[in-house]
């Protein structure tokens, strides 16, 4: 079976050869049967490159040591679920994870665009096909996931234990999801370039793809987020990582295209600066793979060091990079500028929101790459932390946040900004009196934690603004507001949804930062303590067994204010014998939105144990608020208009009039 | 005003915008970026006490002392020169002699290294990239020790 995907992986990097080469020679040819090579070859290919994940996936869940990467990441003891989740939680695991993914959205493409120009549909395959080459290369040259040991170890060095665990399930599958869907944007961004033509079904076209991707961005971060918060137990939610950065700056640049991608196609303008976008975008998500993947930086995600792999990822980065921006260089002036629109309109906002972004993915940018820059020409070692990213991040967030809610309700081409704050001035009224009630009625709060609040709030109701106005609210009857409000087009809920859900995760923010309380203490079995209204009381240390650890929970109990017990949350000391390591599972309560976190640190002589507890106000809220993004970008995508595929297949007779 | 004097109107206000951003940024980097230093790099460093700084090193043996509640004291050393850290709060699982560890925080006007973080490895087989680099630079580094 190890053979057969071994084989099957070397059959798809023949294979995305052809489809580089090929249908890339057939559109400049204009030989029809060449350009439709592409669709059948990237639909075996993404066969093939399936066919070798399993094999490698059934290699790890029936802990075949034979097999080099199994060998050191994998135990015979291990869960079932944690053997498999364990074939992506490693360096060459992870990149075959990449490429099936890569394939995956290449196939797609290949099954969708029936009724895409036939050129187009080929270069964009083609390029697609390059992107695969590029990484199947690199996997087959530096990171071979079927690489065999002989003779076959008896047992594994086992997944490293922080690993093991359910969100890392979730987490590098949705990720790539999203750094890898940008691909296809990207794809069709160096197509339009080769072809010189850009239009409105491009628009149209890239649209979907980009939200997709940036739906499962949105859920990839926000579930590795997460998994840091409840797993390394510290009780941090975002830590201005490096590798948290790598993925957080094509979500940025995407959030930028998702916009400016709007504009394209509704007015046909910003063409260029969209393509561009586009391209930079998915470079930035290539910049993620070389940090996490090249070693260059220490992390919980650099499985591996070996220089040979930061080279070849660099390498790859370079021509891709390089060349798409040379080709822009090179074509952009042959694509038409579109429409013309005044400063103040919908548009005006698209291109102020793109400002903001852009310039925040860069200061995002430098911070993350200066510290690598200094270190190689002066061998200096600074860190750059969340200091210097509240200083400059945070100022750039600010004043986009605050005019999110006058974005839709401007109109196109020429907006009255007068009347788009009238609307507006219920959600004003909702935050101030939101910012007056944090200022008056809670302790110790800031004047920024106010003003955090106050502009949350004012997202939320900006968000319920937006939808009221549209289904008429105050000018028609209820009866026929709702059902303008039915009517409404998916793409406004999805709109609405998307910034409900940002203001709902900057509350959650807000509310962490500036009222949570935090206590270290150390406690012997009976004493109890006091956080923000919450009193635990410490049972004691009880050691168990696990399939593949030993631990020492410590059992904590609610009291409530009665006196009685509400409930128990505890806490355990992991040890992995076979890593000889030492993890910690936090203990976490939730109350309402916010959460009791506590984790144990280490026992004293006299019996007592360090805890340290948090009260984490409206937490949850950080993560809710993403998935109401993501139900945003879903609620779009099912939009009428977006529906490339399904409603347009009975009209292939006029594929290119279904589309404009 | 003409369309010209619009459109300059408009990419002046950007550009301006642009480098309002790219100031901030290099104050930022400037002000906020903590410098990594190991204990033998000190001597000739001038590290002002209060000054934000990470600090490298392997955790001396025999050190580590628990005060009250949560209080630890130990040494950082690079095996030429040690310094004096406490801290507050729950070492990370990887935390133990002989190990890489990097702290970060400031000198206190006594010259003992409060630190308000404590990073170990995140996996037994890898030291912390700074103190390797560090540590075989000064000609210390034990191969064994990454294994």
């Amino acid at each position: 079976m190890v053979e057969t995907g071994h084989f099957a992986l070397v059959l798809a990097f023949a294979l995305s050869l052809v489809q580089m080469l090929v249908p890339l020679y057939g559109a400049r040819a204009g030989n029809q049967k060449m350009m439709a090579v592409g669709g059948p070859v990237a639909v075996t290919g993404f066969a093939l490159t399936a066919l070798s994940f399993a094999a490698l996936a059934i290699a790890y869940a029936s802990s075949d040591f034979s097999v080099a990467s199994v060998w050191e990441n994998s135990h015979s003891l291990q869960p079932l679920i944690y053997k498999i989740t364990g074939t992506w939680g490693n360096h060459e695991g992870s990149m075959l994870l990449w490429v099936l993914i890569l394939t995956f959205f290449g196939a797609l493409v290949a099954a969708f665009g029936s009724n895409l120009p036939a050129t187009l549909k080929a270069n964009v395959l083609a390029v697609q096909g390059a992107i695969g080459a590029a990484f199947f290369l690199f996997i087959l040259a530096t990171s071979n996931p079927f690489t065999r040991l002989n003779p076959a170890p008896i047992e594994g060095r086992d997944l490293n234990p922080v690993l093991q665990d359910l969100g890392l399930a979730i987490h590098p599958p949705l990720l790539y999801l999203g750094y890898v869907g940008f691909s296809i944007c990207f794809s069709f961004s160096v197509a339009a370039l080769i072809e010189g033509r850009i239009d409105a079904s491009w628009a149209r076209w890239v649209r979907p793809w980009t939200l997709v991707a940036w739906m499962f961005l949105t859920g990839g971060i926000a579930m590795g987020s997460y998994w840091a918060y409840y797993e390394l137990g510290w009780g941090g939610f975002w830590f201005w990582d490096p590798v948290e950065n790598a993925s957080f700056m094509p979500w940025l640049a995407g959030t930028a295209l998702l916009h400016s991608a709007i504009v394209m196609e509704k007015r046909s303008a910003l063409k260029i600066w969209t393509l561009l976008l586009a391209i930079l975008t998915f470079s930035l998500s290539l910049l993620g793979t070389f940090l996490v993947r090249s070693g260059v930086l220490t992390s919980v995600h650099a499985f591996a060091t070996d220089p040979t792999r930061g080279v070849f990822i660099l390498c790859i980065l370079t021509l891709f990079i390089g060349g798409s921006l040379a080709l822009f260089a090179l074509r952009a002036s042959r694509l038409t500028a579109g429409g013309l629109f005044h400063p103040i309109s919908r548009e005006g906002a698209l291109v102020l929101n793109n400002l903001f972004l852009t310039t925040a993915t860069a200061t995002v940018l430098v911070g993350t790459l200066y510290p690598l820059a200094l270190e190689a020409v002066t061998g200096g070692k600074i860190s750059v932390g969340a200091p210097f990213f509240d200083l400059t991040f945070g100022p750039l967030m600010l004043p986009l946040l605050a005019i999110v809610p006058f974005g839709p309700l401007l109109a196109w081409k020429r907006g009255d900004v007068f009347a788009a704050a009238q609307r507006l001035m219920a959600a004003f009224a909702a935050a101030l009196a939101a910012m007056l009630v944090t200022v008056l009625f809670v302790d110790g709060a800031s004047v920024f934690a106010a003003l955090g609040v106050g502009l949350a709030v004012w997202l939320v109701c900006g968000a319920l603004t937006d939808l009221a106005v549209k289904s008429g609210f105050g000018s028609v009857t209820p009866a026929i507001m709702l059902r303008r409000f039915a009517g409404l087009p998916r793409s406004v809920f999805g709109t609405a949804l998307a910034h409900l859900g940002l203001g709902l995760t900057l509350l959650g923010i807000v509310g962490t930062l500036s009222f949570g309380t935090e206590k270290i203490l150390s406690m012997h079995a009976g004493e109890t303590v006091e956080l923000s209204g919450n009193t635990l009381r410490f049972e004691g240390l009880y050691p168990a067994l696990g399939p593949n650890y030993s631990e020492d929970r410590g059992r904590f109990v609610v009291i409530g204010a009665d006196g009685n017990a509400k409930g128990e949350i505890s806490s355990a000391k992991r040890f992995f014998p076979v890593r000889q390591t030492t993890t910690t599972e936090s203990g976490i309560r939730t109350i309402g939105f916010s959460q009791l976190y506590l984790s144990l640190g280490d026992e004293g002589n006299d019996g007592s144990v360090v805890v340290r507890l948090w009260w984490k106000p409206l937490v949850t809220l950080i993560w809710g608020g993403a998935l109401v993004m993501m139900a945003g970008a879903a609620m779009s995508l099912m939009d009428r208009r977006l529906r490339v595929g399904a409603p347009s297949r009975r009209k292939k007779l006029v594929p290119s009039a279904s589309l404009s | 005003m003409t369309r010209k004097q619009k459109r300059l109107s408009v990419i002046v206000a950007g550009l301006a915008f642009l480098g309002a951003a790219t100031g901030l940024t290099f104050y930022a980097l400037g002000q906020k970026a903590s410098y990594f230093y190991m204990p033998g790099d000190l001597a000739t460093a001038t590290v002002q006490p209060g000054q934000r700084i990470r600090l490298g090193g392997l955790v001396e043996r025999g050190t580590i002392e628990r005060g009250q509640g949560a209080t630890v004291a130990f040494s950082v050393t690079d095996k030429q020169k040690s310094v004096k850290v406490t801290y507050t709060g729950i070492l990370p699982d990887l935390f133990r002699e002989e190990q890489g560890v990097i702290t970060e925080g400031s000198f206190g006007p006594d010259g003992v290294f409060v630190a308000d973080s404590v990073l170990a490895k995140h996996d037994e087989r890898y030291m912390p990239k700074e103190v390797a680099d560090g540590l075989k630079a000064k000609g210390v580094w034990q191969e064994s020790k990454s294994e």
